[in-house]
């Protein structure tokens, strides 16, 4: 058994700047990662990371244009404090070293980004996110922090009360990739979760493909709800055979977007008149699905973006990386051709629900990073907001859980924070898995019968020793892998391409309840081949089999979130459009939806969205574009 | 807790010490597991390449330590469908998926900023991800692990020597003086910046370590990413003199920048195209400099 102070599982951008605080609060703190540190998705991004720097600018413009950004689900105490914060903690970076591009001045650049009212974008050329993720990891050795890397983790050591309120957490369980082995890792005062994305449920997506929900899923099975789920930003230029990203830069220096007919769609049939190609990642994203459904797609699949007409020049000037990806990705040279593109998954603007200081309704769990919800983002995330994100909400998890005091929360978490109970009625039950043996569970604490497993300590949920919880998840997971290992049946990557199939038909840009209804029968079905699910590799060297196997589960129940809440909100808001419903109902949808694991059964619930926070208040106005 | 451990321990010695002649039942019930398993990846191999029109095969290195009949290596040939835009690493990926789940190799990005699947293709380092197989121009794609690494399982290496070696330069940030006010950033000039920036483009996926004959031969030499990490530090104009003279008597001893021998392996190879031998010049130079200077 490994013991610190505080575990934090991930290591990109938020792992890194977490684990860093809880060091600078004198805690012996280790990273836990399945991917080395600097193979995190956070070396992806390209754009920028915002924060208000300079004369002109102030943290309650840029809060401003978060919450109009978020469409008014964001949460305005969220919303204040990372307004706040941001500057000093990218000045921070700065100070350890980051590469950022510059100024005459020698100060860092700043550039404008869709839906912020003043350029506050600063970057390191385009590949601002794997200067950030290095710069952090160096910080990292330098200060000597311990870091278990290729170490997956399967499970959270969580105590068993009925209440969630009340359960505590006492670590995690990991499976060395390497060798096999599994343990546990005690966590003195808390256990933090930065895993990232979940990109993974969708079969074309731009993340990575370790971007697996495995943080929101193991912190809903342990009992902390999961907030806005259907808030899924689809970006419009991802390249049609990989997902790979073509920056949004391209239509910022006049890339034009033509359909099949070789006419400029967003004007010619109207989809935005004054904007254009630059109207918000939600609207061309629809337009460009449409024409495809109309028939005017390449190829019945994509539409076309070209930048020729910028010259040779210009392009090598400031757009030379997307060349490099639309050559390596797609075999297409950009200078002498369009480049073809589609809307593809990009971002969870829901997650697990926290409160302004990273903490869930579990104490000692926390999360931050694109796998929580402190609710920044509402229904839309803008360009350059989650980079600075990972860094302000990653370093208040990483103090508070240190034992900083953080003062008390704004943002209510839990059941307690209940305004009104959900109503859906899915056409099937959504629900827990069996194993094949149908006598250890595939995964969470709960047994076929649907009970904790873990109650078996104590009836009557009394505190049991933190150890005996930990060793007791340790056991479990050692019999469930090994279940896995020795049991017969069907690969994982059927079960997979199922749901990323059906998510990418029916709970994509497009949503209507017929077809979030079939997504929802074919998640069950997958469910029921989940159970059959077995690894062909016997190997404990390296199994990668094994990790996707138990990651599928996690993509499973995240989808089934995703879906849920999708069915559940009628209305339009940001980034979830639906068929039946046109338009943005603020008397009735102004509210967060909630997903409770209850027993193995998704309970959903609503909480209210804080417009007001000690500092300002907010008033919903309509979005045109 | 101990009686969790013993458990572990004591089936992980019966796993190692087991005679491959006396088959525990353990062992029986994998060996058919796998039988049964590959007449299903069989079958469907059979179905899928059925209705494929072009196809290309890959030639796959194959090792694990652990499983019977894997433990001496060996390559295994998969067919696969081919379409415009195809990568080595999608190719891999299907394999994997299709014919056989064992088939194992590190990847996340598929964009190139990862470093995980820096691999030895048709005989040189290159980015699976990045490799688009219409570029290769050959039918068969033979596909190895980095060579002068030491295999894990097949095409997985282990990465720690190249970590170590990484971690052996300092490479973190020491700034010289950073300024009084904490929303204050430090200042850089533009050219400074231009000069450092391939330098730190550097994504850690060791191909240019593998392929250099003198890091092959000399295990402690530090290699042309750490030298290049040491560059990136050593030329920031951010870090003061001091500092600077400590950077360069690191890269300076004896398994350092005078080891290289200028034969641009490194440079070749590199996906990120870094300027790794003229890096590593740059430096035998300072610290030329340096010694007159001071000694
Ligand atoms: C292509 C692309 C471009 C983007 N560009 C921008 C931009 O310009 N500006 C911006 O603000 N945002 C951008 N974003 C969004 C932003 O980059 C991400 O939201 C952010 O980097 C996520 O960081 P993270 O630390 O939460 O997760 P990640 O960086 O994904 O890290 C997750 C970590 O968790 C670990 N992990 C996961 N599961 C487990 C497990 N079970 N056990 C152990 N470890 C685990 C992984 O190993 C990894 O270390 C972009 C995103 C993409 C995909
Ligand atoms: S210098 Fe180039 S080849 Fe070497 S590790 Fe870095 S990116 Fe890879
Ligand atoms: S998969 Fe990340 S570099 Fe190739």
């Amino acid at each position: 058994m490994h013991e610190h102070d505080v575990i934090v599982v991930g290591a990109g951008g938020a792992g890194l700047r977490a684990a860093i605080a809880a060091d600078e609060e004198g805690a012996d703190v280790a990273l836990v990662t399945k991917l080395h540190p600097v193979r995190s998705h956070t070396g992806a991004a390209e754009g920028g990371i915002n924060a208000a720097l300079r004369e002109g600018d102030d943290w309650e413009l840029h809060a401003y244009d978060t919450m109009k950004g978020s469409d008014y689900l964001g949460d305005a105490p969220a919303i204040d404090t990372f307004a706040q914060d941001a500057p000093e903690e990218v000045v921070q970076i700065e100070h350890w070293g980051m590469p950022f591009s510059r100024e005459d001045d020698g100060r860092v650049s700043q550039r404008p980004f869709g839906g912020m009212s003043f350029p506050r974008t600063t970057y390191a050329g385009a590949e601002t996110g794997h200067h950030l993720l290095h710069t952090m990891y160096e910080q990292v050795v330098k200060r000597g922090i311990e870091v278990y890397d290729e170490w997956y983790v399967t499970n959270l050591a969580v105590t068993d009360h009925d209440d969630p309120e009340d359960r505590h957490c006492h670590g995690a369980v990991a499976y060395e990739i390497a060798t096999g082995n599994v343990e546990g890792f005690w966590a003195r005062d808390g256990v933090i979760l930065a895993t990232g994305g979940l990109g993974q449920a969708f079969d074309h997506t731009t993340n990575a493909v370790a971007n697996t929900g495995d943080g929101c899923a193991m912190a809903y099975r342990a009992g902390v709800p999961l907030e806005d789920m259907e808030m899924i930003q689809f970006h419009p230029t991802t390249l049609p055979s990989t997902g790979v990203l073509i920056s949004e830069g391209v239509r910022g220096e006049g890339g034009i977007l033509y359909n099949d007919d070789e006419e400029r769609f967003m004007f010619e049939h109207g989809y935005a008149n004054n904007d254009g190609e630059l109207a918000s990642r939600d609207v061309v994203s629809r337009a460009e699905l449409t024409e495809v459904n109309a028939g005017r797609g390449i190829e019945d699949e994509y539409v076309d973006l070209d930048m020729r007409h910028l010259g040779e020049e210009r392009i090598l000037d400031r757009l030379e990386n997307i060349l490099h990806l639309a050559e390596d990705f797609e075999g297409v040279d950009g200078l002498d051709e369009p480049m073809p593109v589609k809307p593809g998954q990009h971002y969870a603007m829901g997650g697990i629900e926290t409160d302004e200081n990273g903490e869930t309704c579990i104490s000692g769990l926390y999360a931050a990073g694109e796998t929580a919800c402190v609710s920044l983002h509402g229904a839309n995330r803008l360009g350059g907001n989650a980079l600075p994100e990972l860094l302000v909400f990653g370093a208040r998890a990483g103090h508070h859980a240190a034992g900083k005091d953080m003062k008390t929360a704004e943002i209510e978490t839990g059941r307690s924070a209940k305004s009104e109970d959900g109503d859906v009625s899915p056409p099937v039950q959504p629900g827990a898995i069996q194993t094949g043996d149908g006598d250890v569970a595939a995964d969470g604490g709960e047994r076929s019968d649907g009970s904790r497993s873990s109650s078996d300590l104590r009836a009557d949920g009394a505190m049991v020793e933190p150890k005996e919880t930990l060793e007791h998840t340790v056991q479990q997971e050692r019999e469930r892998i090994e279940t896995l290992l020795e049991a017969d049946g069907i690969n994982h990557a059927e079960v997979r391409s199922n749901v990323q199939e059906t998510m990418t038909e029916n709970v994509n840009v497009f949503r209507e309840e017929e077809s979030l209804n079939d997504a929802l029968r074919d998640l069950r079905r997958a469910r029921e081949r989940y159970e059959d699910v077995a690894v062909a590799d016997p190997s404990r060297t390296y199994n990668t089999d094994l990790i996707h196997t138990i990651e599928t589960r996690n993509i499973l129940d995240v989808a089934e979130a995703i879906t849920l809440g999708a069915l559940a909100r009628e209305e339009f808001r940001g980034a979830h459009w639906r068929a039946e419903y046109q338009e943005r109902r603020d008397e009735e949808w102004i509210k967060h939806t909630m997903l409770a694991w209850d027993d193995g059964t998704p309970e959903l619930y609503y909480k209210p969205v804080l417009l007001e926070s000690q500092w300002k208040e907010y008033e919903p106005k309509e979005r045109s574009y | 807790m101990s009686t969790i451990e013993q458990e572990t321990e004591t089936e992980e010695t019966t796993d190692e010490s087991a005679e491959p002649t006396v088959e525990s039942p353990g062992e029986r019930r994998r060996a058919e597991k796998r039988e049964r398993t590959q007449a299903r990846e069989d079958q469907r191999v059979d179905e899928e390449i059925d209705s494929s029109e072009e196809t290309i095969t890959l030639k796959v290195f194959r090792y694990d330590p652990e499983v019977e009949g894997k433990e001496e290596p060996r390559f295994d040939d998969f067919t696969v469908p081919f379409h415009k835009g195809m990568t080595v690493l999608d190719a891999l990926i299907y394999s994997r998926d299709h014919y056989d789940s064992s088939l194992t190799f590190r990847h996340s990005c598929r964009q190139a900023v990862c470093g995980s699947d820096a691999l030895f293709i048709n005989g040189r380092q290159r980015l699976a991800c990045k490799t688009q197989i219409a570029d290769l121009d050959a039918g068969t794609i033979r596909i190895e692990p980095l060579p002068h690494q030491e295999v894990v399982k097949d095409l997985v290496v282990d990465m720690e020597h190249f970590y170590d070696q990484m971690e052996a330069v300092e490479p973190y940030f020491d700034a010289d003086e950073l300024p009084d006010d904490e929303l204050e950033e430090q200042r850089q000039d533009r050219e400074n910046r231009e000069k450092i920036k391939m330098s730190t483009r550097c994504i850690w996926c060791g191909a240019c370590m593998s392929s250099c004959n003198i890091a092959a031969g000399d295990n402690e030499y530090l290699g042309p990413a750490a030298i290049n990490k040491a560059y990136r530090f050593a030329m920031d104009e951010r870090e003061g003199e001091q500092r600077k003279q400590e950077r360069l008597r690191i890269i300076e001893q004896e398994h350092g920048v005078w080891r290289c021998q200028t034969q641009f392996s490194c440079t070749e190879v590199c996906p990120k195209d870094i300027p790794l031998t003229e890096h590593i010049q740059e430096l035998k130079r300072e610290a030329v400099k340096n010694n007159l200077k001071f000694w």
